[in-house]
């Protein structure tokens, strides 16, 4: 008989090693996340996967599940603090989606669908940070960064490139290119890199091919991002 | 039998581009269900220039100069109800995308430096009439306070309808998922 731990009071089933999150995705139960990657050791950076386990918050990507652990996910006081790490996440860069080519199939936008954060809860920062169209096939619009560090992560250990990296702490931490010039365009990176095609947001982007599906038939336009990550999981196995 | 006294509403576009105002005529026939129950009072659909005692107020864009802290101030000082309609009066929008230039760079380029322009002889307006700008563009809920949000570039006439009817039933607007929109 399989081991199990309960998430909102359902017993999922896991294997050991795996985590609180990635044991529920796999059972059908949806953690909100943005910086997990299935393939990738969790990174626990974006806390959208928040879930409280006896008194305190814990990332589920970054908790091993274990027998008789009990994680509380859709509850308020979880749910709100979800929608405070996107509140904070929107206020802190320039999202402004009505121009952003990622709009529709956005993961931080459609998070705020589906945890309802339609309201911002502080002013916003107005950062000036300026983007890098140097390369002639990819273009980087930082205003949109949320530094999850998948980027980071797959051009360093898959593209084997290592082309990305978080400079600076705190509210001066941003996103750079390891190259001289500190520019895209000299560098190696190509559109088939996983670090081309993995931004969960609006800045790493594939130039002339902005807009090409209209409204409607996006990503995320009919369904919400909790069914379809629980489909990509089915979909994957 | 005696009719419900209608409901009074104002509405006005601020630093928008009255987008929002077209897609609330998008809600089309619904128009003449809508005003059953409620009035126009100021708003571009009257041409009223001021608001008086209203029950809803509707915003569209963000704030950019003195007047739009005017009008503001004015709609939150007469409507029970402020509602914010659209990414500009949302997040500032388009307009705010000004806010990480400096301000007098901005006119210098626009108006006198910029491509076909006659820089020496090219002039700054600086008419007493014109509302002077502000150095950045903000959301509305940077001024006043703000009971309501209707997102969208603009909000659709279906998402716009189904606020509305919400909140004149007396409920607090809630928008199925399909309708929510940033864009």
């Amino acid at each position: 008989m399989s081991k199990t731990f309960l998430l909102d009071g359902r017993p999922v089933p896991f294997e050991d090693g795996q985590s609180v999150l990635a044991a529920a995705r796999k059972a059908g139960h949806y953690i909100p996340h943005l910086c997990w990657y299935g393939h990738f050791p969790p990174h626990g950076s974006c806390k959208l996967c928040v879930v409280k386990i006896g008194a305190r918050h814990v990332s589920a990507c970054a908790t091993p599940a274990r027998e008789g652990l009990e994680a509380e996910s859709e509850i308020p006081e979880i749910l709100d603090t979800r929608r405070e790490l996107l509140a904070m996440l929107f206020a802190e860069g320039n999202h402004f989606c009505p121009s952003c080519e990622k709009s529709g199939n956005c993961q931080l936008q459609a998070l705020a669908y589906d945890l309802q954060l339609l309201a911002p809860i502080h002013n916003r920062f107005f950062p000036d940070r300026p983007v890098d169209a140097s390369h002639p096939d990819i273009l980087l619009d930082f205003n949109r960064c949320i530094f999850c560090e998948l980027c980071v992560r797959a051009s360093r250990d898959v593209d084997g490139k290592d082309i990305f990296a978080l400079s600076e702490r705190g509210i001066d931490k941003h996103l750079v290119v390891k190259a001289e010039s500190g520019r895209l365009g000299d560098t190696d990176i190509a559109l088939s890199d996983l670090a081309a095609n993995i931004c969960p947001v609006g800045v790493i982007l594939h130039k002339r091919q902005g807009f090409a599906v209209p409204i409607g038939s996006r990503i995320y336009d009919a369904a919400p991002i909790s069914e379809l990550d629980l489909a990509d999981e089915e979909a994957s196995k | 039998m005696t009719s419900a006294p209608k409901l009074r509403i104002a509405t006005t576009s601020l630093a928008g581009c009255f987008g929002c105002h077209t897609s609330f005529l998008d809600i089309d026939e619904r128009l003449l269900d809508l005003v059953e129950v409620v009035e126009f009072d100021r708003s571009p659909f009257t041409d009223i220039k001021h608001c008086g005692p209203c029950d809803i107020g509707i915003i569209e864009g963000g704030v950019c100069n003195a007047e739009n802290v005017h009008v503001l101030r004015e709609f939150r000082d007469n409507c029970k109800v402020l509602v914010a309609i659209g990414a500009c009066a949302i997040n500032g929008g388009l307009p705010a995308e000004r806010n990480h230039l400096d301000l007098q760079d901005i006119l210098i380029e626009v108006y006198q430096t910029g491509p076909s322009l006659d820089a020496e002889h090219a002039q700054i307006p600086n008419d007493p009439e014109l509302p002077l700008l502000l150095d950045k563009v903000r959301p509305i809920r940077e001024v006043v306070q703000v009971d309501y949000f209707l997102d969208g570039c603009p909000p659709s006439g279906d998402a716009i309808w189904k606020f509305l009817t919400d909140l004149l039933a007396g409920k607090t607007p809630s928008l199925p998922y399909p309708l929510r929109h940033f864009d």
